[in-house]
């Protein structure tokens, strides 16, 4: 099994956000691999490996990449993860929207012809959760937004997701080749089922594995093709451009309490709470 | 001049009360757009909904067919983009519900529309604000495509209040119907007597320092006292606590209630991103430092073991005297 594994590198988003000239700031700033691509570089490895003994099956992890020269650093951790190879599409983040990546997506899709393309639901700069949908949508294949748990059939033909929606647990089927968003509870210890990993195998930790010394060495001898917007039928042509960014009013300094009845009592009288 | 498609979501023969955040939207840019809202209902059920719906729009559309028994992104996107076309829409919106936020971007492909996603207000027909990096900052865009495609933040707009006279309600034929070999296979629906987290006017969390889903009791008391939804931290309901659609965050449900109870949470910004828009905060936390004390409006540093049991006795009191 092929599997594309779209990743973006984004800003740290524990740090706090400060502006210049109307726009973030990121002049030393720190880069994460966005965290829901990460753990969709988890999800395709559990895909194709046996979690408990660590061997994996036939398959192949792309991971692509739009962005700066920089995010080079980030595509290594997912090699260094484990994906196999990379392609790093070398753009500056403002050349960029959903519309300009979903091409180069496309265009490299057609190219490597992958069964599954599994990527994070949102990234956590722009927060807009639309590229898995919009890329589903050009190519024409069916979509599993959200998933929670994913369970590859037998025959590999077709995944069962579970996606969390609202008011509960949708399960939804898609074929092979389609497209997959997964969500934070895919990383739960036995939310990936791929009939090889032993049933009774537990994932542990709460995130994404973390890259091993071991990894890390390997990384720096798998291949990263780089190329331009250009190479893959894209332009530096964002239909969305960023006004201005402010920061949201910080909220009135609140007051420690020193017990229930007080609190109950500023609840009701001055907050009108209750 | 364009129109405004708005895709409403029901329940029955109503509309979702997040459909009304849609449509508040939806009016205020057929305003800016020169044209008029067309609530727009696919599925099944949507012919018996589409009297509710003309209650808040002039002009309802209904898509009803045997092969939309349930919903698909892959069915329902092609419907939606070929009426958007049909009708002369420069705007097509939803609210981001989990349902609008799987669709519309889908639509928005098959459209060569650009998106906004999850805005909190439109200042111009093609510009709007929308929360970015968590909730930490506020980003201003300009679409520039013909057609825009827009998922509004239901907490954002005050629900559509209703108009005069009726809309008038047409049916569409929803054409080819090709799931594109997707299927729905079931949902494991999760009932619950409370209100809904996205318009409750209370709500009640509890963290993963409520250490089990057995001491959720206790805040399920305080939650039906006060008539609030229950929500939770992902660590809460990552650990089984809680049914996962409690969680509250950048990634669970954004909330803005008139009063939000953060009992055993230390307020991640992932957290803070879901509910740092509600009108008074209070947090119950044994530990003074934790982050959640910087947003709180009132915060009680206690071990919740202590303080809930208390605080329903004493809101009990206060209910008493009145
Ligand atoms: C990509 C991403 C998305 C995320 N999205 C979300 C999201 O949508 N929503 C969300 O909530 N989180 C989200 N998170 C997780 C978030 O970062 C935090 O890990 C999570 O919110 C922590 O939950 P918590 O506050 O319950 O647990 P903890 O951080 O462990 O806090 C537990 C708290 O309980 C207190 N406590 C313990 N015992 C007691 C007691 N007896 N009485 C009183 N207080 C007590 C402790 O002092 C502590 O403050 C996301 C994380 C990532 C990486
Ligand atoms: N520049 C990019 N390069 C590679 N993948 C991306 C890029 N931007 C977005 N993606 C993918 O699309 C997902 C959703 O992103 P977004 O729609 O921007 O929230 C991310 O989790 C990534 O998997």
């Amino acid at each position: 099994m092929k599997i594309l594994v779209p990743v973006k590198r984004v800003p740290d988003p524990t740090q706090k956000a400060k502006i210049k000239d109307g726009h973030i700031d990121l002049t030393g700033a720190s880069w994460i691999v966005n965290t829901f691509d990460e753990y969709a570089v988890e999800t395709a490895l559990r895909l194709l490996e046996n979690g408990a003994d660590g061997t994996r099956a036939a398959g192949e992890i792309i991971v692509v990449s739009i962005g700066p020269e920089d995010a080079a650093k980030e595509i290594r951790t997912t090699l260094a993860m484990g994906a196999d190879r990379a392609i790093h599409v070398v753009t500056k983040d403002s050349e960029i929207d959903a519309l300009v990546v979903v091409k180069v997506l496309q265009s490299i899709i057609a190219a490597e012809k992958p069964d599954l393309v599994v990527m994070g639901k949102q990234a956590v700069d722009g927060d807009a959760n639309q590229v898995g949908q919009m890329l589903a949508g050009k190519l024409g294949w069916a979509q599993a937004t959200f998933a929670a748990t994913l369970e590859l059939a037998g025959d590999k033909k077709s995944l069962l997701v579970g996606r969390e929606v609202d008011g509960g647990v949708e399960y939804k089927r898609v074929p092979v080749p389609s497209v997959i968003t997964v969500d934070l509870r895919i990383v739960g210890s036995k939310s990936v089922k791929n009939g090889i990993t032993p049933e009774s195998h537990n994932y542990s930790g709460e995130g994404a594995r973390l890259p091993s010394l071991k990894g890390i060495m390997a990384a720096k001898k798998k291949p990263m093709v780089t190329g331009k917007l250009g190479d893959y039928g894209a332009e530096a042509a964002p239909v969305i451009k960023e006004l201005s960014v402010t920061l949201p009013p910080p909220r009135a300094a609140g007051q420690i309490v020193a017990d229930v009845p007080t609190l109950v009592k500023k609840l009701a009288d001055e907050a009108k709470a209750l | 001049m364009g129109n405004i498609l708005a895709l409403c979501e029901f329940n029955g023969p109503t509309l979702r009360s997040s459909a009304l955040a849609n449509l508040a939207f939806a009016r205020a840019a057929a305003t800016a757009h020169g044209g008029e809202v067309i609530a727009l209902l696919v599925g099944a059920g949507a012919q018996a909904a589409s009297a509710d719906a003309a209650k808040y729009a002039p002009k309802v559309i209904v898509v009803e067919d045997a092969g939309l028994a349930h919903y698909l992104a892959e069915t329902y996107a092609p419907i939606v983009a070929r009426l958007a076309n049909e009708n002369g829409a420069t705007v097509v919106s939803a609210t981001a519900t989990a349902q609008g936020k799987d669709l519309l971007p889908r639509v928005a492909a098959l459209l060569d529309a650009g998106m906004a996603s999850d805005i909190a207000s439109m200042t111009a027909k093609d510009t709007f604000v929308r929360p970015i990096l968590s909730g930490n900052a506020l980003s201003t865009v300009q679409i520039s495509t013909p057609i825009v495609c827009v998922t509004v933040r239901q907490t954002e707009f005050e629900p559509a209040t209703e108009l005069g006279s009726a809309g008038a309600v047409t049916t569409a034929a929803a054409g080819a119907i090709d799931a594109l070999g997707a299927t729905f296979d079931r949902l494991d629906a999760q009932k619950s007597d409370r209100p809904d987290l996205g318009d409750a006017k209370v709500v009640v969390s509890g963290g993963r320092g409520m250490k089990t889903g057995e001491n959720f009791k206790v805040l399920e008391e305080l939650a039906d006292l006060l008539g609030a939804a229950m929500g939770a931290s992902r660590a809460a309901t990552d650990a089984g606590m809680v049914p996962a659609d409690w969680q509250v965050g950048q990634t669970g449900k954004i909330v803005a209630p008139n009063l939000y109870f953060a009992v055993a949470i230390s307020g991640a910004i992932q957290h803070l991103a879901g509910m740092k828009g509600s009108k008074t905060i209070v947090a119950i936390n044994k530990n003074k430092d934790e982050p959640i004390f910087q947003v709180a409006d009132y915060g009680l540093v206690a071990e919740w073991e202590k303080a809930i049991p208390e605080l329903i006795s004493e809101i009990k009191k206060l209910k008493a005297s009145r």
